[in-house]
């Protein structure tokens, strides 16, 4: 099983079983509360259940933060038409590997969520899509909804409630952009992974053009939660506006790489030093890339503060996916700013022009840079390239190649303009990534 | 009506019906937001950026082309974030363009120059390798340069949303993606050339046009198609009198951006080598050119000769010349010949339906009416391959407003794809299938039926009873086949029939009947290939054919005439749902002369007075003598299109089915001209594919 | 053509798994499973998983252009899709992919002459908390080391199949 050791500061809400052997059974999870919350929830109105998720200030888990309860009350409760729970499963954002220990360890507790949804909004079928990648996740979400139809918690009359719900796993195929909402449905309905226009959003028109529901795993697991115990006793859990607890992906340079569940607010110092073990060999800290790739990075010094949607925008970044990359005081942030320059220009759909040809220019330009070909004035070209993509794309990938390019080339800046013209001396092993 | 949204752009307060997008707001006040995705009756795309606008109470720039108006929106389309960004999106679509604007088609018309001309910056930053990929030829006719392409998606928006068809696609991801089509490395489609016109850049060519000229080398000469009788607007390329191009980029005439495969690449059956350049007399070792004094002299002498001894002269017409050369042969064979009969190769049955409706003129469905139809029924017809236009008209009404179709027809049609019923009748049975929709249709608000060939004589009587029997408004679109059958028949090339359906005195021969006659003395064809698949009685009868090739008829004339095509000529043309446009003279070959210009000189020889021959005269005269075409003139000279209703007057007319043929045309066939078009020729599609 | 019975079955299924007339749904899981049993999207795979949706090979082939995991051509039997995305790239992910790379004798999307390897760099698979992480076809391996890597390379190479997840 996925995981890491604990942290003596976790706070255990959505990883609580993760401990129990067999914790992907159901009947493990059936033993710890397991379905309690659904059968709760079968109690309540739907009106209750959302107002309860309001209560909670869960925000979106896959990165931009949207109030999940307001996105669940978008849903138009009058549409003739059927309705859908879609779970965003194809964590793809660099750094970013929660949803698969939260779906390998207790797969249930997302089909819990997925129900309650359902519950709330008159759902009738959900859709798990999954990265292609993730078999194995897929393999263990299936049997976890073969248990579940056994024991009567999928299929019709679900629990003699009335309530029909079928839940189906979907694979992706490899495509970042997929993992964008609008371009999840496009390919969830086997197209190419193109975002659409919006409006109309998801809630009223979303998987086969029906009212959906669409959240990220991470945001459908802290549901259940939040239905047994209620909306203020998780909202209490984190900070104001910031409700519960967040899976917190280390990864980089640390000491104790993993993922922890911490309270929302959890100071970032504190998540690198004390639960990460610090920075290895005794090294000192250089920069965080708090949420995942598409944030813009954190210097050293800009890290003593609340890991919370809210303090990180005051920040200039993004709590985002909440993956936490670890930089120490050798690496190169022009290697680091390539790589991740690839990475979108590798991931761009292509359809709009500022990402496709933006993405592209800037993977070019690091790249000369790096390589120590660079021209004087290309530091100042790399940022107006990325600020002219900014905002101006179709989808947020634009911006999420943009962000993060902006602050490294301005917050370091000096290693950018040192690299210029410094094809001579670059000798072997100055930069250790082949240059595609 | 519901009640106008007031908002304001760049300070001008606008109005404007709820729904509608910003850039079109904008646009109805004169202010021009550039984009390239953008493309009216196309869906949304979002892609090109080009048209972010700022708008008050919104953090971002807003794309102008998918935010509808809303109440006291205040809208900037000059603000300098605005200015940036699109001068950044252009920046952004030259950095893997190959900047080839000297050898590039499009060069001098192209959308992305003007804009990188008007907006753009004057100067390149992105000096790296630029991403390329060599250029593929889809088509004999299309031709895709990937690296030239901005990726507006117009084109596979314009194939599958316009056509049906469906045969680009977008493949690869990121910076690499491009069009692609249908069969791995070529396109089978019906190769109409839609995407190229619509591409706004030079990334889709047109194998016939490429590398011939520069846009503003030609004379660009609006005229009308000259093969099908759908009307389209064609507007020729024109250069040294030859034309290298036909397209309809600027979205005028009745077909907005339509154009199909003949009516843009099939005008090289002008400059075919079999060409006739000068009149043919026959003598005993053949044909032998002479000169068109002699001819003409040889031709009026027979003429007059057999018209003093009161001998039988059959005039055939065409389905090709103007309606001022028709209606002028009718009155050369009737009053300067007294021709027992004057007739044409009739492609459907228009007289029947005429009498049918009677004097019923809201009864003819206009193609305009075609897109604002609520619902229609095509009988017998496999329209979008033999009614293009027709058929592009009626798939777009289905798309904007959801027209309701519904085909009766002898095997699969494209419509079928969208038909509410689709239903398969053989030829003779479609009005007992109609019977079958009865109930459908009754619910109908209105309806128009469009009626083929194999509907004719006493069924179309029998189709109007139906629709008068379905208890809403009804109208009718009689199919023929080419760019004038329509006006051939209004303009009485019929045996029994004047201009304007107008009772003739006595019966005249009809055209099975005048081939059939042993004692005729003379044949006059123009512009008409009868002998094709008839045989002529009157083995010694005199025969003259004008025409533009040496077809079947013509090798049977004793002289033959060098007739100029549609696009040598002026004149006005009706379309099969009535409007009437003007041809304007494009090419010139030399040697031939228009069927007007060598009727003129014959009557002329004849030493007949059948008034003034001029083409503005002859459209006077048919304003004044032909019943429905009274305001043609005056509605052209204020550059709208008039559309005719027919009316009949007079008794009914004897049921002959036997006239009627279609010659069953394809997008790939077009009678005697199709047979000369190389373009055509070389484009094997089979007909009426649907291309899955 | 025909597939396996599993696979069939794993069609069946997809094939109800969304409403009425969306069949198109399960273009993207069939083309991969069935990618998984054939090894590649050939022209008769396409063909044969395009007419069981009704679309058009062109529907089928902008899709599979557009994935990443999707491929026309096969790969290697054990395929090493070795990330050296950010914190990959921060643990040594680059160092790895260029000593498989050296070993094997070939570089990113190549297949060793016998056909038993294939190496593509790939971008982040979500292993990151237990970085260099690399696949071998589905399985991941974690927190990867040169060593670790020649390990695995060499017993490939002896024929062992299974690898489990970590």
């Amino acid at each position: 099983m996925l995981f890491n050791e604990p942290s003596p500061l976790e706070v255990k809400v959505l990883t609580r079983r993760f401990q129990y052997p067999d914790s992907a059974r159901i009947d493990t999870f059936l033993a710890h509360q397991g379905y309690q919350a659904f059968q709760k929830a079968l109690a309540m109105t739907p009106d209750d259940i959302i107002q309860e998720v309001k209560v909670s200030a869960l925000r979106g888990r896959g990165g931009a933060g949207f109030p999940a309860g307001l996105k669940w009350g978008f849903v138009p409760r009058n549409s003739p038409k059927p309705k859908y729970v879609v779970v965003n499963a194809d964590e793809g954002e660099p750094g970013t590997c929660k949803d698969r220990v939260l779906m390998v360890n207790d797969p249930h507790q997302l089909l819990e969520g997925m129900l309650i949804a359902a519950r709330a909004v008159g759902a009738t079928v959900g859709y798990i899509y999954i990265r292609g990648e993730y078999r194995h996740v897929i393999d263990i979400m299936d049997r976890a909804i073969a248990e579940a139809y056994a024991r009567g918690y999928l299929g019709r009359n679900i629990l003699g409630s009335g309530m029909d719900f079928d839940a189906y796993t979907h694979t992706g195929a490899g495509s970042y952009e997929c993992g964008e909402e609008s371009a999840l449905l496009e390919s969830l309905e086997g197209k190419r992974g193109n975002p659409r226009i919006r409006p109309p959003f998801p809630a009223v028109s979303g998987a086969f053009q029906c009212p959906t529901v669409l959240n990220n795993v991470e945001t459908f697991c802290s549901v259940p939660e939040i239905i047994l115990n209620g909306g203020a006793a998780f909202a209490a859990l984190g900070t104001p506006k910031n409700g519960g607890t967040r899976l917190f992906a280390l990864s980089g340079h640390i000491n104790k790489p993993g993922v922890y569940e911490l309270p929302m607010g959890f100071n970032l110092l504190r998540l690198i030093h004390e639960v990460g073990g610090g920075i290895p060999n005794g090294k000192r800290l250089k920069a965080v890339i708090p949420g995942g790739s598409s944030c813009p990075v954190l210097k050293a010094g800009e890290c003593d503060l609340p890991m919370d949607f809210d303090s990180l925008a005051a920040a200039g970044s993004m709590l985002g996916s909440a993956a936490v990359i670890v930089m120490d005081e050798d690496t190169c942030m022009v290697t680091a700013a390539l790589r991740l320059m690839r990475f979108y220009a590798h991931e761009s759909c292509g359809w709009c022009v500022p990402c496709r040809e933006g993405t592209h220019w800037l993977k070019k330009l690091v790249g000369r840079l790096h390589a120590g070909r660079g021209l004087s004035g290309d530091a100042d070209l790399i940022e107006e390239v990325s600020r002219n993509m900014l905002g101006r794309t179709f989808c947020p990938l634009g911006d999420a190649a943009a962000m993060p390019m902006i602050s490294l080339v301005t917050k370091f800046r000096e290693e950018f303009e040192a690299k210029i013209g410094s094809a001579a001396d670059a000798g072997p092993g100055s930069d250790q990534l082949v240059v595609l | 009506m519901a009640e106008l949204i007031n908002l304001t752009i760049d300070g001008v307060s606008v109005q404007a019906a709820p729904g509608t997008l910003v850039i079109n707001a904008a646009r109805s006040v004169g202010i021009e937001i550039p984009a390239f995705c953008y493309y009216e009756g196309l869906s949304l795309q979002a892609a090109c950026r080009m048209c972010l606008v700022e708008v008050e109470r919104m953090p971002k720039l807003q794309t102008a082309c998918t935010l509808t108006v809303s109440e006291g929106m205040v809208v900037t389309t000059d603000s300098p974030a605005v200015v940036t960004a699109r001068k950044s999106m252009l920046e952004f679509l030259l950095t893997n363009h190959p900047l080839d604007c000297p050898v590039c088609d499009k060069g001098g018309e192209c959308e992305l120059q003007d804009a990188v001309y008007r907006y753009g910056a004057g100067e390149g930053r992105f000096t790296h390798i630029k991403h390329h990929v060599d250029e593929k030829q889809f088509s004999p006719v299309v031709y895709y340069d990937a690296p030239r392409c901005i990726l507006c998606y117009r084109c596979v928006r314009i194939c599958d949303e316009g056509l049906g068809v469906a045969a680009l696609g977008l493949v690869n991801r990121g910076v690499t993606v491009e069009i692609a089509p249908n069969r791995g490395s070529r396109l089978e489609c019906d190769e109409c050339g839609m995407c190229i016109d619509i591409c706004p850049v030079g990334a889709l060519t047109s194998g016939t046009y490429r590398y011939q000229t520069r846009p503003w080398e030609m004379r660009h000469v609006g005229t009308v198609c000259a093969h099908c009788g759908d009307g389209c607007k064609t507007t020729l390329g024109v250069r040294n009198g030859a034309i290298t191009r036909a397209n309809n980029r600027d979205r005028s005439g009745i077909n907005g951006e339509f154009l199909c495969v003949k009516g843009r690449f099939a005008f090289d059956f002008v400059d075919h080598p079999e060409r006739l350049q000068t009149p043919l007399l026959r003598t005993a070792d053949g044909f032998e050119p002479v000169s068109w004094a002699r001819a003409l002299g040889h031709i009026a002498e027979r003429f007059l000769e057999i018209k003093a001894r009161n001998g039988r002269i059959g005039v055939v017409g065409s389905n090709l010349t103007t309606n001022e050369e028709d209606f002028f042969l009718q009155k050369f064979a009737r009053e300067g010949l007294g021709a027992v009969g004057v007739d044409h190769i009739r492609t459907g049955d228009l007289p029947a339906l005429v009498a049918a409706l009677g004097t019923r003129s809201g009864a003819w469905a206009s193609s305009a009416d075609l897109y604002n139809c609520r619902a229609a029924v095509i009988v017998a017809s496999d329209l979008s391959q033999q009614h293009p236009f027709l058929a592009f008209q009626l798939r777009a009404n289905w798309r904007h407003h959801g027209m309701r179709c519904y085909t009766v027809t002898p095997g699969p049609v494209r419509e079928d794809s969208y038909a509410v019923t689709a239903l398969r009748a053989a030829p003779g049975d479609e009005l007992a299938a109609l019977e079958s929709l009865r109930e459908k249709l009754k619910a109908e608000p209105e309806l128009v039926i469009l009626a083929g060939a194999s509907v004719r004589a006493d069924a179309l009587t029998r189709l109007v009873a139906f629709g008068d029997s379905l208890g809403i408004p009804v109208r009718y679109v009689c199919l023929l086949d080419y760019a004038n059958s329509r006006g051939a028949a209004d303009m009485g090339l019929l045996p029994d029939r004047l201009p304007g359906y107008r009772p003739a005195e006595g019966p005249g021969l009809a055209l099975p009947d005048m081939l059939a006659d042993p004692a005729l003395d003379a044949l006059w064809v123009m512009g008409a290939d009868p002998l094709a698949s008839s045989h002529l009685a009157a083995e010694s009868a005199f025969v003259v054919v004008q025409d533009l090739f040496l077809t079947p008829t013509a090798a049977r004339a004793d002289v033959v005439l060098a007739s100029a095509s549609a696009y040598e000529k002026a004149g006005t043309v009706t379309s099969v749902c009535g409007e009437v446009q003007k041809l304007a003279r494009g090419a010139s070959v030399a040697g031939a002369k228009s069927d007007l210009e060598i009727m003129s000189l014959l009557a002329a020889r004849m030493g007949l007075a059948l008034g003034p021959s001029d083409n503005a005269s002859l459209l006077e005269e048919i304003c004044r003598s032909v019943p429905g075409y009274e305001n043609v003139q005056a509605v052209l000279q204020g550059g709208v299109t008039p559309v005719v209703c027919p009316v009949w007057s007079g008794p009914q007319p004897d049921s002959r089915p036997d006239l009627i043929r279609s010659s069953e045309d394809t997008l790939f066939t077009s009678g005697v001209l199709g047979r000369y078009s190389r373009v055509l020729n070389s484009l094997s599609e089979a007909p009426g594919r649907l291309y899955r | 053509m025909t597939f396996s019975p599993q696979l069939e079955t794993k069609f069946e299924k997809l094939l109800t798994s969304y409403p009425e007339g969306r069949q198109r749904a399960a273009l993207i899981p069939m083309l991969l499973f069935a990618q998984d049993e054939t090894g590649s999207l050939s022209p008769e795979v396409v063909s044969e998983i395009a007419s069981r949706l009704g679309l058009t090979l062109l529907e089928v082939e902008e899709v599979i252009s557009y994935y990443s995991m999707l491929r026309k051509q096969p790969l290697g039997r054990h395929n090493l899709q070795i990330c050296t995305n950010i914190s990959c790239l921060l643990t040594g992910g680059v160092a790895l992919f260029e000593h498989a790379c050296r070993k094997l004798g070939i570089g990113s999307g190549e297949v060793t002459p016998d056909g038993r390897f294939s190496i593509e760099e790939v971008e982040c698979i979500g292993a990151c908390s237990w970085a260099p992480a690399i696949m071998v076809n589905y399985d991941y391996h974690h927190h990867l080391t040169i060593e670790k890597l020649d390990r695995l390379i060499e017993s490939l190479q002896e024929g062992s199949q299974d690898h489990a997840v970590q």
